[in-house]
């Protein structure tokens, strides 16, 4: 275990408490001490860091990443996809199940818990809804749960058969486990880039915007009917925040994340033939972007999360057409995120609610809260901190990011997954 | 043309990065080189010793061909590679084709390719100029340009037109850049076309997508029927080429909505009877093999420029 750690004069942002005031945190075998206690005995063990100007949140929590292990690691691994994590401020990554092969069964499950034992971030598998993500027969739900899996979806493959996600729903619910559905309409669905005016310029084949929101009315439909509970993931477009707006409204039990390049860019940033521009749900277009950022603003969406899916150049440096879908995310979540906060969007109390105590809460892990007692998994921001985000400081084994060589506003400056200081930029 | 104009492009990759002047000192510059292709010795030395790669990785008779022609006509030595003999069937990228290509200093670099953006990525991995031959569904940028060429030797003119653009729109790359080329030079683009052939946006580039024939080839001055791509018909846009022919073919009767002297185009090759009536292509008023005779000269310009002959 760890010495203990004093992190001093710090802004602690903990929306789980309400909590929003300067002042010392310390953790002492991992969990979070109560402030209220006696200082700690053997002091001069303690380490500590100087927060000052920085803000101290829960860990921030990443429920929807890809990190390619087993089967594809020249692209990431556990390791190297937590590593990056911890240097974007993340403590917590949920990992989906799209790898090689699928994470159907107890035994994919059992390697990557045990990779990510030697992490450094904590790793929650979701598994696949079916079995090799084929869309037919339910995986063991039950023999999955128990063996660590907090979540099912077929992750980039959308269960086309209705029946198969009201069971799906149905048994989830039997395991108090999460379905999280990539809401796709697949007949809508064969283009390359967001169906629009730039798709028309670049002669590229576009997917329009109804191929998701359909989808996500499917699913919103059965959880309301049902009376279960659907998490929808990277939402891109105005038609679906509407839809999960007005279901929330009912009293549906849904949920749902965006990404923060959703938030960000538009499909302009595909424009000359950009790779690193390509994924799906893809950029969509300015009106989308808006609605994103007001559903982030009044609570339509619950969580940021990045679908961090790492490609090596060998996915990406080709014709537009033939490359892979997709975009590394963990290490600019923060910072775009916290432009929301710089513009206005939302406050600091809701940024860590999307990056932290909602995504904790939506998958029943611990984490996501400074209570006394907690995990002490934290994460100290410096949100003014300036750097321009190069191809050489990418952390992850892939560099697929349209936000090459941007300029980016605060970081994480110590990431602590129970209290053990997993990044610093000191 | 404008005093101390320069001709600044090193590659051809589209029409839409070319200013109005771009094209004015092109259509000029080919006009300049349409007499060798009428002489008898249809040869003159002014490419001599450079190199020019036609790499085809889609079937083309005439546009490869004629761009042949134009390089022979200037004395360059000109190389095919078609997608059959290249290493793509091997599993090369295209990117480790363009580097083993430019190692062998090629000057021009011809592409056709099924992907639109292809020809852009390419120009980032070669020394050689670029020009895009066609590129998926994207641009024809040649092409576009001597459908300029045409209009502007029978009208004498390329601003204040209009231009009745019919069919398949969408996967046209030869209507996309006759759009942006037509209305870059001042002149009013109709498009008419089954809906499910119509692109998304086209309004936003200042292009009226009429909801007749009527509206679209009343008075026009021009109007250029397109091929409708029969192997794209996987998708369901279409009933039936029947109901196409009679909805949406331009026949001598919807030619007669057009001022007395339209022109008649079409890029090639035609379905005849389909999207336009053998009388009305083999008509007075079509242009149709002047647009060929055009393309030879439209890429001896093009060829001469991107080799910074300006």
């Amino acid at each position: 275990m760890p010495a203990p750690l004093l992190i001093k004069n710090g802004r602690i942002i903990d929306p789980a408490n309400t909590v929003d005031c300067v002042r010392d945190l310390l953790i002492v075998d991992g969990r979070i001490a109560d402030p209220t206690a006696p200082p700690h005995s053997n002091s001069s063990k303690i380490q500590e860091i100087d927060a000052e100007g920085c803000w101290v949140v829960p860990g921030l929590i990443d429920m929807h990443v890809h990190l390619r292990e087993p089967g594809e690691e020249y692209k990431e691994d556990i390791l190297s996809g937590t590593r990056a994590a911890a240097a974007g401020g993340f403590t917590a990554v949920a990992c989906m199940p799209n790898t090689k092969p699928v994470n159907d069964s107890r035994a994919v499950t059992a390697l990557i818990l045990s990779q990510a034992e030697k992490a450094d971030a904590r790793v929650y598998p979701v598994a696949a809804i079916s079995k090799n993500s084929e869309g037919s027969a339910l995986t063991e739900f039950g023999e999955l749960k128990a063996n660590g899996v907090v979540a099912v979806s077929d992750d980039g493959l959308p269960v086309r058969d209705s029946q198969l996600m009201r069971r799906a729903m149905e048994y989830a619910d039997d395991h108090d486990l999460l379905v999280i559905s990539h809401s796709e309409e697949p007949s809508l669905s064969n283009g390359v880039m967001n169906e629009g005016i730039i798709s028309t310029r670049l002669g590229l084949k576009g997917i329009p915007t109804a191929a998701e929101s359909i989808m996500v009315y499917r699913e919103i439909a059965l959880a309301e009917c049902l009376g279960k509970r659907v998490h929808i993931a990277h939402v891109s477009c105005s038609m679906s925040a509407e839809l999960i707006r007005s279901a929330k409204a009912r009293g549906v039990r849904v949920t749902a994340e965006t990404a923060p390049h959703y938030f960000t860019l538009t499909d302009e940033a595909v424009m000359g033939y950009a790779t690193n521009a390509k994924m799906n749900p893809p950029l969509r277009a300015e009106k989308d972007r808006q609605a994103i950022r007001q559903g982030l603003a009044d609570g339509t969406f619950d969580a940021i999360a990045t679908d961090h899916a790492p490609h090596s150049m060998l996915e990406k440096e080709v014709e537009f057409d033939r490359a892979m879908n997709g975009i590394i995310g963990l290490e600019t979540s923060l910072p775009l995120s916290l432009s929301l906060v710089r513009e206005g969007v939302i406050d600091e109390q809701k940024l860590v609610e999307l990056m932290s105590m909602n995504p904790a809460r939506i998958l029943g892990i611990e984490g996501g809260t400074l209570s006394a007692g907690a995990v002490a998994d934290v994460t100290v921001i410096n949100p003014d901190l300036a750097f321009t985000y190069t191809e050489e400081q990418v952390v992850s084994k892939s560099k697929n990011s349209p936000f090459l060589g941007e300029k980016l506003q605060g970081r994480a400056v110590y990431t602590i997954m129970g209290g053990r200081i997993t990044h610093s930029l000191a | 043309m404008t005093t101390g104009y320069f001709f600044s492009h090193r590659h051809i990759l589209d029409i839409e990065h070319l200013s109005a002047d771009d094209i004015d000192f092109i259509l000029t510059t080919a006009e300049s080189f349409k007499e060798i292709s009428a002489r008898p010795i249809k040869k003159v030395p002014t490419l001599r010793g450079n190199t020019i790669i036609n790499l085809f990785f889609e079937p083309s008779t005439r546009t490869r061909l004629s761009f042949e022609i134009a390089a022979k006509r200037m004395s360059a030595d000109t190389f095919n590679i078609s997608a059959s003999t290249s290493s793509t069937t091997k599993g090369e990228t295209l990117i480790d084709t363009a580097r083993n290509i430019s190692a062998m200093n090629p000057d021009i670099i011809i592409i056709r390719h099924s992907f639109s953006g292809a020809p852009h990525m390419l120009s980032q991995y070669v020394n050689a100029a670029v020009i895009n031959a066609g590129d998926g569904t994207h641009e024809h940028p040649s092409q576009g340009l001597l459908d300029m060429m045409t209009v502007r030797q029978h009208k004498k003119r390329l601003n204040d037109l209009k231009i009745a653009i019919i069919g398949d729109i969408l996967h046209s790359r030869v209507a996309h850049s006759d759009i942006l080329g037509f209305l870059r030079m001042g002149s009013e683009v109709f498009v008419y076309g089954p809906g499910t052939l119509i692109p998304p946006g086209l309004q936003e580039l200042g292009v009226t997508v009429c909801s007749s024939m009527k509206e679209a080839v009343q008075d026009a001055d021009v109007v250029m029927t397109l091929r409708i791509q029969k192997e794209r018909q996987n998708d369901p846009l279409l009933p039936s080429f029947r109901e196409y022919a009679s909805e949406y073919g331009v026949t001598a009767k919807v030619a007669s909505w057009a001022r007395p002297d339209a022109l008649i185009m079409h890029p090639g090759p035609i379905n005849r009877g389909i999207e336009l009536m053998p009388d009305v292509a083999d008509g007075p008023q079509s242009v149709i093999l002047d647009q060929v005779t055009n393309g030879v000269a439209v890429r001896m310009a093009l060829l001469y420029l991107v080799t910074g002959n300006s």
